[in-house]
Order: C-alpha cells, then structure tokens, then sequence
C-alpha cells in the first residue's frame, strides 16, 4: 500500500506528488480523546508510517506504591482507567485478598458484581458513543451522558466520590448500600434499556457509520493474540477469552451471560463487541440484583469479611468502640505486616485483562507492584492496524481501541 | 487431557535437565526459573511444544533484589495457555552490572512496549531488540527510577525511615 500507485505519468524525482508528509497528530488533538502523540508519514492522506511515543501523563505508579500500604493504593489504581474506576479498585481488594488470604462472604461478592459491571457499562458506553462522535455523530454521545450521569449517582450514593471512586477496602465495603442505592440501581436497570437500544439504533444499520467503521483497523486472531490484546478487542477479532469465565473471580461464576466474539477486528465488530457487553452486563445486573434481595435479615447487613486485622473498621465504629479503634490505629499505623509471597490477580476490566503482580516480602508496603495495563500493551499494534489507511480512519480506531491515556502511561 | 503442573514440570526438566530449577506454586501459579543465556531456549520450548502451548504472553516485567548479590535483577515473564487455561511464571536471574537478557520481541510482540519498559525503569538490556529506548520516561533520563538504589523520598527526610515500613 504504500507505493505510489496511483501515478501513472513519470514525475521527475523532488517533485511534490513523489514527497510524503510528516503530521504531528497529538500530543492534545481534539481528535484523540486523551494525550497521545503520534507522528504519521502521509502520502496525500494515506498513512504510510506511524510512530507513537506515549509517557506524557506518566506518574510513577509503581514507584508510590513501594512507599504505600495496601489501603492506599487503591487511590493510585482510581487512576489507571478512570472511566472505569470502580473495576480498578476491585481489582486490587482483589490481588490483596488473595496475597492475604482473605474469604469474602457471597453478598459482598454479589455488591462487587454490581459496582464492577455497572463500571463496565459506563466504560463501554463512553467508548461506542465517542466512536459516533468521530464518524459525526455528536447526538448519542450527549444523550447517553445522561445514563452515566445515574451510574456516578450510584457510585456517590455508595462511595461519595463519582470519577475516582477509591470505592469499597480490602475485605468488603465501607458501608453497607442504603436503600437509595438501590433505589437508584433499580431507576437505572428501568430506563437504560430504552436507551441503549435507540443508541445502538442510531449506529448499528448507519449508513455513515458503517462505512466508516468496517473494515478499517482490521486484526487476525492470531496478530491479536500475539499482541497480547485482550478484553473487547480481541474478542472482535473472534478469540473468546474473558478472564470472567477462564478465571473467575467475586463468583462470576454463579451467574449466566455470554462473551460476545467478533469475526474481522475491525472497528465495526469492536463496537458491536462492546454494544453486547453491556447487555450481557444488564443481564449479570439483574441477575446480581435478585440475588442480592435474597438475603434477609442479618445476613442482608454483611458487606464485608470478618477479617479486623485488614479491614479498616466502620468510622462510627472507631469512635464508639474500643476494638474498632485499636484494629483502625493498628492497620493505620502499620503495625500489622503481609504475608511474604508473589502474587498475581486479574481481572476483566473494561479494555482487557487487568493483573497486579505483587511481591510482597513480608513489609507493610509491597517489595514491587506491577499493573499490568491492557491498553499499553495492545497500543503497540496501532501501526500495523492503521497503516495504508487514511488518515480520518486512524482517529476512529484510535476510538474503537478504547484508549485511556492514564492506563496507558500509569 | 487437562494440563497439570506436574507435567509442564516434567516436560521441562525432560528437555533442559538441571537448568530449570526453583519449581514452586505460589497461589496457584506455576513458577521457575532457568539461567538468563536459556530464556529464549525455554520460552521457544513452551511456545512450539503442542501439549504446552504458551503461546499468549500476559506479562514481563522485572524486580530489583538488592539483597541478592549477583541475582540483582529478575526478569519475570508471565504465560498463559489459553487453550487448557493455564498460567505460569517463569524468571531469569541477572547481575546488576551486566544486565543483558535476550529479548523475546521477536517471538511476543507484545514484548516489544514490556521490554522497553523494563529497559526504562530497571535498566535491563534486552539484547537484539529492534528499538529498546526509554518509553514512559523522558529520553534525557540518566537513571533507571525503580531500582531500590533510587529512594522515592527526597534524601534531606529523616522523619521516614525504613522502620516505618515494615522493614530495617
């Protein structure tokens, strides 16, 4: 593709329809939601070449949390793919209850399961529609904020934060979810449907849409694989790997859905991948919500292990009664180690396979954490998908990829 | 057939003897180890045998021991069988002052941006990588920011010392 096909005259060598452009698309482009910087070779509007240089929003990560205990990490992991927070979060109560061994009861699994997939909605519905806003189609973008609008309602309701949760501790929640959780929960099961449907009405048989999305940023099973991708995107390109069903965690496995799989990998099947993810998380929801009113009485009050010497102690709690004060200054002033060991956990966050690699060498702050961030690892294919297309297709697979500039730098 | 442990295991010490050693299962996970010269050796092995298939790199990154002399630097290289669903773990050992490791780019190339990042933070010369340059950090950067010989604290701090961890 990148030979100069298209002239059939014999032009003289120096002239400037044998010259390529440079672009410098990013590092802040409009057209790139986030901070990305790539320098194109363009040959008219064909891409010939492209090199991505990415570490702007870089933070250290990895480097703070040598310093931190386990409870304070979670604010740094809010950090990663701050479209879906709350999976980040549990994600890593995760990793340090399995580094510490701890058993969480079925109902806070089930509470988990509600925050984790209504994370991944909002993850996904931000996605597919910022794909319509680069193909032109500002409208459902602005329509469907309104939905996530009630998805942060819910967080706040648990939480009191919305963008950076820092949502839930090791062991369980940090209190339990009122009534207007659920009552929000519930507004928000009732008129999501609705709207997702006219969502992907407007996209799905869309002309523009179509012709824009298919076949552009194309990957085999095989490339995919070897690139390490993981998550929506390379369930498009047909290889049906959730790390849900393969490795289940927070009992995923108590519940019933599909992994929806493409066929070509292309930005088509990307968005059409992620459009039935969130129904196949409407249906965990529900089912997840059913069985969360199953539980009556003293066991609808648990939302969290009985683990004291790791869980941080209800503030009231710490106020009025003496144990919750020694177990809240012993956890706080680190007087309680980790176990020593290596650790690694993973999960399905919104762009793939979320892991933490923990090392733990018996201190009250890891020896080494590592995040394993989907979207790093499966940037480095971008090349070999937008070469020899155009340009405006490049903005659009960028968008189908889901990148998110604070997972990607970490 | 299911793909057990004990089989990885015997699988490789079948073919490369005494070099792999440390077999260990840490939650689960099936960890080894092997000299750093035999990385590509074992990673090439676990790749092409059709009964092992670790053919889906999940992770590779490094940690610094400053306590162990001449083990400085591990690489740690997690696979995954994505068909029989299973994963394993498996480090080489280098010394801080010669930290060449063969890379393993031309096999994963999902290792190309893991690799560079390694090289980035800890320093670890990937040996025949195509464009091994620092990634997340700046180019101007003379030091390789998460080995235990650079502290996160500024230096002037005496209030926060190692005891407060845990440690020391």
């Amino acid at each position: 593709m990148t030979e100069h096909h298209q002239h059939h005259i014999k032009l003289p060598e120096g002239s400037i329809e044998k010259q390529t452009t440079t672009l410098n698309v990013g590092p802040t482009h409009p057209a790139t939601h986030g901070v990305f910087q790539n320098i194109m070779e363009l040959d008219g509007e064909q891409i010939v070449s492209t090199e991505q240089t990415v570490g702007y929003i870089h933070r250290a990560f990895e480097k703070l949390a040598e310093r931190r205990p386990l409870y304070q990490i979670t604010t740094i992991t809010d950090r990663l793919n701050y479209c879906s927070s709350p999976l980040n979060n549990m994600g890593w109560h995760l990793t340090c209850e399995k580094l510490l061994g701890v058993q969480t009861p079925k109902r806070v699994d089930y509470l988990r399961i509600i925050i984790m997939e209504l994370s991944r909605i909002s993850d996904h519905l931000i996605c597919n529609s910022i794909m319509g806003v680069d193909t032109g189609a500002y409208t459902g973008f602005m329509y469907i904020m309104q939905y996530r609008e009630l998805i942060y309602e819910i967080y706040e309701e648990i939480c009191g934060s919305r963008l950076t949760t820092n949502i839930g501790r090791i062991g369980g929640f940090e209190r339990n979810f009122t009534n207007t959780a659920f009552t929000k929960l519930e507004k928000f099961l009732k008129e999501y449907p609705a709207a997702l449907r006219e969502l992907e009405n407007l996209f799905t048989r869309n002309r523009i849409f179509m012709e824009r999305t298919i076949g552009t940023g194309p990957i085999s099973a095989e490339r995919a694989l070897n690139y390490g991708f993981t998550g929506p995107n390379l369930r498009a390109a047909g290889v049906d790997y959730d790390v849900r069903v393969h490795s289940p965690y927070s009992s995923y496995e108590d519940f019933d859905f599909k992994v929806p799989v493409g066929k070509t990998g292309d930005s088509y099947d990307r968005f059409l991948v992620r459009n039935e993810e969130m129904w196949q998380s409407l249906s965990i929801l529900n089912q997840a919500y059913k069985k969360v009113q199953e539980f009556k009485g003293a066991e609808a009050e648990v939302f969290h292990a009985d683990v004291p010497e790791y869980y941080l102690p209800v503030k009231e709690d710490v106020y009025t009664k003496m144990e919750s004060l020694i177990w809240h200054f012993k956890i706080v002033m680190g007087e309680i180690d980790m176990p020593k060991g290596e650790v690694y956990h993973s999960i399905e966050a919104g762009n793939g396979e979320l892991g933490f690699y923990l090392v733990s060498d018996g201190g009250r702050t890891p020896f080494r954490l590592h995040f394993r961030r989907p979207s790093f690892i499966y940037y480095q294919a971008y090349p070999e998908l937008v070469v020899g297309g155009m340009l405006s297709d490049a903005i659009v697979v960028m968008s189908s990829l889901n990148l998110i500039a604070g997972e990607l730098d970490a | 057939m299911v793909l057990t442990q004990e089989h990885i295991q015997q699988r490789l010490t079948e073919k490369f003897g005494d070099l792999v050693s440390n077999f260990e299962s840490p939650y689960g996970m099936l960890s080894f180890e092997a000299p750093k010269d035999q990385n590509l050796k074992v990673l090439q092995f676990l790749f092409d045998e059709a009964d092992l298939n670790f053919q889906f790199m999940t992770d590779l990154t490094a940690v610094n021991y400053p306590d162990k002399p001449g083990r400085e630097l591990a690489v740690v290289y997690h696979l995954h069988n994505l068909r029989d669903n299973v994963r394993i773990r498996f480090t080489v050992y280098s010394d801080i002052n010669t930290p060449d490791v063969f890379t393993a780019s031309k096999l994963f190339s999902a290792a190309n941006w893991m690799e560079r990042e390694t090289y980035d933070f800890f320093g670890v010369n990937f040996v025949g990588h195509e464009n091994l340059k620092r990634i997340l950090n700046v180019d101007e950067m003379d030091y390789f920011p998460l080995r235990k010989e650079y502290p996160l604290e500024e230096r002037t701090r005496i209030d926060k010392d190692d005891q407060m961890f845990g440690r020391g």
